[in-house]
């Protein structure tokens, strides 16, 4: 781990890396986020992409939920545009970290095209979670970079042992699919109204799987869950929170995620 | 090769909300519909995609070793286990119920 003096911006003094609290989470966000990679890389190439697509999906759409969306389709049976629709949507949270990234760091030039790049769940939480400008500049890109390089990385592992695994559900690969996407879900589920949105797009979900073509029940979901956020009053960032906490360590001691009984 | 496709368009839909938020101005946006829509949707499509990958099997519905992946990653959940860990329970629970002659 470097120790490098850094300069932060062109008024910042040099800080040493390893003392900058972000610097810290963002590291350590990045281990456990990148980890997860190797899981979307196995599944990924067991839904039916080859190695290369799965490549294509972690470098340039570089999204957790939506890459996984992605596969999740192609693997039930869905269409390409079903696949694309599902994850542009589960995309759409990016665009609001967008704005609220712009208006605290502010970047200018090719740094606010490389910004856009990392602005994902986990590098918009480090660096939201810290008050020193300065830090949450820090915090941002290297949770941002960090993630990228390992996720990646990752990726690519999962992908190669997923290749040579063989018949996927000997494995319990699908089983692995479902415990995904609810280990996505859980952290969101916090309060009431996000359990009783769960619950609705869940039966939605089983209502239209007879009815209509494979993938299209996700976006049926998706309708259903918009409906509910234009009539809703509930909080304005609901659903907005992170796969993995950067901060988890801090409002709970040992373990990672949170659990829904915990409202906030 | 379609596939590739609407790979490389979803590539380009996710970077484009990503910028959006960078380019626009921040009034356009900073409408609390807008991100109530955003956050409502992220939980339903998760949702919907936790139900479809556990029970859908093409057009019909099947009870089968996918279920006791969901209880088993939702125990794991339960005790805050990391993701890989919560991924592993799945998969380890399916892979299991399947030697025993669950399908």
């Amino acid at each position: 781990m470097g120790v490098e003096p850094v300069q932060a911006g062109p008024e910042a003094p040099p800080v040493r890396l390893t003392q900058s609290p972000a610097v810290r989470v963002g590291l350590s966000i990045s281990i456990a986020t990148g980890l997860y990679g190797v899981s979307f890389g196995a599944l990924s190439v067991t839904s039916g992409l080859d190695f290369w697509q799965t490549m294509a999906l972690s470098l340039l759409l570089f999204s957790g939920g939506s890459q996984f969306a992605f596969i999740g389709v192609v693997a039930g049976g869905g269409s390409g545009v079903a696949a694309m629709s599902a994850a542009t949507l589960l995309g759409m949270r990016n665009g609001i970290y967008g704005m609220q990234l712009n208006a605290l760091l502010r970047p200018r030039g090719w740094r606010r095209f490389a910004a856009a790049h990392v602005t994902i769940d986990e590098s918009t939480a480090t660096s939201t979670g810290q008050t020193d400008p300065a830090e949450q500049r820090r915090g941002f890109w290297t949770a941002g970079i960090g993630i990228f390089v390992l996720w990646n990385l990752f990726t690519a592992v999962g992908a190669l042992a997923g290749a040579a695994l063989g018949d996927p559900k000997q494995w319990g690969l699908d089983g692995a699919a479902v415990a995904a996407f609810l280990g996505l879900l859980w952290p969101r589920l916090k309060g009431r109204e996000p359990v009783a949105i769960a619950v609705v797009c869940a039966l939605a979900t089983v209502l239209a799987v007879p009815l209509v073509p494979a993938g299209v029940p996700i976006l049926v979901a998706a309708a259903v869950a918009a409906v509910v956020g234009w009539f809703s009053h509930g909080r304005s960032d609901e659903g907005l929170e992170p796969d993995v906490d950067p901060y988890a360590e801090q409002h709970h001691g040992h373990g990672s995620g949170r659990g829904p009984g915990e409202a906030s | 090769m379609t596939l590739w496709l609407w790979l490389l368009l979803s590539c380009v839909l996710a970077y484009a909300w990503k910028l959006v938020g960078y380019l626009v101005p921040a009034s356009v946006l900073r409408n609390p519909r807008m991100s109530r829509i955003a956050g409502t949707m992220t939980i339903g499509l998760l949702a919907s995609l936790t139900v479809v990958n556990t029970v859908a099997s093409g057009q019909s519905l099947a009870l089968d070793a996918r279920l006791g992946a969901l209880a088993a990653a939702a125990v794991a959940l339960w005790f805050r286990a990391p993701f890989l860990v919560v991924v592993l329970a799945g998969a380890g629970a399916a892979a299991g119920l399947r030697l025993l002659g669950w399908n």
